[in-house]
């Protein structure tokens, strides 16, 4: 049995060490938003955050990740700014890459200082998105980091 | 309409989806989970002349979409169709996605299909009209209980008004009393400047789920004792399996059973982790297959080969072989263009549950006819005890028309007696795609002393499309589908899908490849790499004329309203013709297809050293008659520009061995965010009859590009993708 502590919860699950952490989410927490399409870390589809940093689910493993903190999509709240600049921008088109691409983008503004929006989207190349909804991510990053500043100046 | 699938069935069907977990349920409120007392709720009695919606007494209407959401916005623009006519309140309005039925058949296609960008040009009489249906019954049934003349009365936002007496009913109210009477078959539809949604954005009802998390993609379908497969398939075209070992795999933690297909060989599994282990274990022998020598060299050289060889004629007008001898000037020019992939995000899957006596399956397909014709095959059973539901799509672009993963779904349900769910990897998912097809051309063309072409004599040579995708369209050695965006057949649903210039002597030739490669519908079909050939050698024929690239395409569309409209649009909106900086050049195309006009300006630069395209601007002007949602509409023209940018800059399959060497996103580049432009698109305003969108974003901007990228090198190649060693290539020939 591995302990793992996923949006704050605790949880013990059935699997093998060397299980990548993206199929113990999904099949073992049922915790589904977080989506598999590439295996290999190329893609960033799968990404959640581990101690605040943005890191791809699927080439991890259950092993590595013990007694970590790890957020998925469903523990972003629904009001956190990259979620209200995603409806608000009607980014997603299939949406299948959102979650990963969401998680990554609210890593990356969470750092201290925050970072640009421009400085943001220089960090996206290696994230992939194959509806092309890249022109929308933008506006979004641009949208979030405006309420994130706002918010942090209140 | 086939009355075979009732409202109640309907609705059972829709409910046994909400019951396998939170539900593919579309709300404009944001995400809405159906539990136990919303399911009591849709088995009331309520109002539903149609299959497109019911009303209960609750006073919500639930709106029923039967085309797949690929993220196009089809929900949406469907639900906002219905709802205008209907004069629902937006926010009374849930939209559902139905399963697979009759009445959901495209009527331009004849089949339940998301392809051809006809969802919304197919279905947007019927749906004004179902509306309609609506709006009138519940008028009626107002005034019948007012007892005045239903011409007193009119629908406002979800309820009935009678102006005289100031009384109102909501169509909860009402919905009862409209259901008892008859469905009129001609209803009146409302004055089009009375629109109250259609031609405004609306927020697309699909994305709240998505950005929650929470929305069930196919691959996220969980069924009560679900397994998991994964089959190895052969590493070469027509590979046959030696050996692998059974006992192998079993060992392997929670491996159920090993199952042989004709597709390869499948291992089943309480967990996936524990299915791909036990594949791995299999250690799998494969023969060589049918072509071991097989690459992409080996490819285009039978393809340019076969270029010499007699082919079949599908369009001949006049002489084309004799103006072009007779004529003032004579271009001639041979292209290729690559196989590509469709690399879908969401890699295939599909999920059954085969019984004895029902088998219901959760297909990301989008071909519902497609899905339930090979359910019914692969378990045996009648179409009436066979459910096909459509989840949350993760990209179709044309994949998922071709519905293969049913079958091995449901063929390992049946073989292992549980819920199965099949899943493709990434490298399955692009070795075993049904590709964009390849193409070589060889086009002559002759020019008068004006600059007016007097003639085009054009030969393609193609792997099957239709083969794997509608088999009986392909007749007398003509493959349709491969020449769309040239020639199209006159009764075919793509609608305009043929070289638009006028050209008196036109002769097109067709040869079927015979290369084992699989190919299928990608974004547009052919009409994005027939539409690079023409708009490039376009730009060859405007050179040779010593004409402005615009002005020569406006000569030769002289009577083509529709196309000079977006040309003239686009070159106004990109400064056509003004200067730009040093190194930069500005190309243009147009194409039409599925219905609509498109031109695109495209602007680049090429690092001289490195042989590196960097596109600065993409500028679209497009006409598809009336705009139903104008902000997906944008967005489908920006991830077509891009897709498209892709197969110009970068996307090409692999081959090696016999097989397909690319394998995922580190040797299949697709595009990524700094290489994406500025795109600026323009709705050319348009009463013209509604033509279709998702893919029409596509043809023009790999020509345009290329086109660009001759004004600011001097060098035309004549092939995509224009990859940085091509590139150079051709720099230090020039």
């Amino acid at each position: 049995m591995i302990s793992l502590n996923v949006n704050g919860k605790a949880y013990k699950v059935d699997a093998a060490p060397d299980t990548p952490l993206l199929w113990v989410l999904r099949d073992h927490l049922d915790l589904k938003g977080t989506k598999y399409s590439c295996g290999i870390g190329e893609c960033g589809t799968c990404t959640v955050h581990i101690n605040g940093k943005a890191v791809r689910s699927c080439t991890i493993t259950v092993g590595e990740v013990k007694r970590k903190k790890i957020v998925t999509i469903e523990g972003l709240p629904q009001n956190h700014p990259v979620k209200q600049a995603w409806i608000k921008e009607q980014v997603p088109q299939c949406g299948y890459c959102q979650p990963g691409v969401i998680m990554q983008v609210a890593a990356s503004l969470s750092q201290k200082p925050m970072p640009s929006a421009d400085q943001v989207i220089r960090e996206m190349d290696n994230v992939l998105c194959r509806c092309g909804s890249y022109p929308r991510i933008k506006q979004g990053i641009k949208t979030a980091a405006q309420t994130m500043r706002k918010e942090g100046k209140r | 309409m086939d009355t075979s699938l009732t409202r109640r069935s309907f609705l059972k069907g829709s409910l046994a989806m909400a019951g396998f977990t939170l539900a593919a349920s579309f709300s404009p409120m944001g995400l809405e989970i159906l539990n136990a007392s919303e399911k009591q709720k849709g088995e009331l009695p309520g109002f539903s002349p149609n299959a497109w919606f019911t009303i209960t007494p609750d006073n919500r209407i639930t709106l029923f979409v039967g085309n797949s959401e690929m993220g196009q916005g089809v929900q949406t623009a469907h639900a906002m169709i219905v709802a205008e006519e209907l004069e629902a309140d937006w926010k009374q309005v849930k939209v559902k996605q139905a399963p697979a039925g009759d009445p959901f058949k495209n009527p331009i296609i004849g089949a339940q299909v998301t392809v051809a960008s006809a969802s919304v040009r197919g279905f947007y009489e019927t749906l004004r009209k179902m509306g309609a249906t609506g709006r009138t019954m519940l008028i009626k049934a107002a005034a019948e209980s007012w007892k005045v003349p239903e011409e007193e009365c009119q629908a406002v936002m979800g309820m009935v008004k009678h102006d005289k007496s100031g009384r109102t009913l909501s169509y909860g109210k009402l919905c009862l009393e409209a259901a008892k009477l008859p469905v009129p078959s001609n209803p009146a539809l409302k004055n089009e400047k009375d629109f109250r949604y259609l031609g405004k954005p609306m927020p697309r009802v699909d994305i709240p789920e998505k950005v929650a998390g929470t929305a069930v993609f196919g691959f996220d379908v969980t069924l009560k004792d679900m397994h998991f497969a994964v089959i190895a398939r052969p590493p070469a075209y027509g590979a046959k399996p030696l050996s692998y070992d059974e006992k192998g795999a079993m060992e392997i933690k929670g491996v159920v059973k090993v199952v042989p297909l004709p597709m390869g060989i499948a291992v089943c599994a309480k967990s996936l982790d524990g299915a791909l282990k036990g594949r791995d274990a299999l250690k799998m022998k494969w023969d060589k297959g049918v072509l071991p020598e097989m690459n992409n060299e080996s490819i285009e050289k039978s393809m340019n080969e076969d270029l010499g060889k007699p082919g079949a004629s599908v369009v001949k007008t006049g002489d084309a072989p004799k103006a072009i001898g007779e004529a003032a000037k004579k271009v001639e020019a041979n292209y290729f263009v690559s196989f590509v992939a469709h690399a879908t995000m969401e890699t295939m899957n599909c999920t059954a549950d085969v019984r004895e006596d029902r088998c219901e399956v959760w297909a990301p397909t989008q071909s519902q006819t497609g899905a339930l014709m090979l359910a019914m095959r692969a378990s045996g059973l009648p179409k009436e005890k066979v459910q096909v539901y459509t989840p949350v799509i993760g990209c179709g672009l044309g994949r998922r028309a071709k519905p293969d993963f049913v079958v091995e779904a449901v063929t390992l349900s049946k073989a292992v007696g549980k819920p199965v769910k099949v899943i493709w990897t990434r490298e399955e998912d692009i070795k075993y795609d049904y590709f964009r097809a390849a193409g070589a051309h060889r086009i002559a063309a002759g020019l008068d002393a004006q600059g007016q072409l007097v003639g085009w004599s054009h030969k393609l040579v193609s792997p099957s499309i239709a083969k794997e995708i509608n088999p009986g369209q392909l007749k007398d050695g003509v493959d349709w589908f491969c020449l769309w965006g040239l020639a199209d057949r006159q009764e075919s649903y793509g609608w305009n899908n043929r070289i638009q210039y006028e050209i008196p002597n036109l002769s097109i030739e067709f040869f079927l490849s015979p290369l084992p490669i699989p190919c299928g519908v990608w974004r547009s079909v052919q009409n994005a790499p027939n539409a690079f050939v023409i708009e490039s050698f376009i730009d060859e024929l405007a050179l040779a004329a010593g004409k402005d690239p615009l002005e020569f395409r406006l000569q030769n569309l002289r009577n083509n309203m529709r196309a000079r409209r977006v040309l003239e649009t686009v070159a106004e909106k990109a400064g056509w013709g003004k200067p730009l900086p040093k190194g930069v050049g500005r190309g243009i195309a147009q194409h039409a297809c599925f219905g609509s006009y498109t031109a695109q300006v495209a602007e680049c630069s090429v690092d001289s050293k490195t042989g590196r395209i960097k596109v600065h601007r993409i500028v679209v002007a497009v006409d598809c008659g009336p705009v139903v949602n104008p902000d997906p509409l944008v967005a489908q023209i920006e991830g077509g520009v891009i897709m498209s940018l892709g197969t110009a800059l970068k996307e090409e399959v692999k081959f090696a061995n016999g097989g397909v060497k690319s394998a995922n996103f580190d040797d299949y580049n697709i595009m990524r965010m700094s290489e994406v432009p500025e795109i600026q698109v323009h709705i050319v305003k348009s009463t013209e009859k509604i033509g279709g969108i998702g893919e029409v974003g596509v043809p023009p901007a790999a020509p345009a590009l290329a086109n660009a990228l001759f004004k600011a090198t001097g060098v035309r190649i004549r092939r995509i993708p224009l990859t940085p060693s091509i590139v150079l290539e051709a720099l230090k020939k020039s």
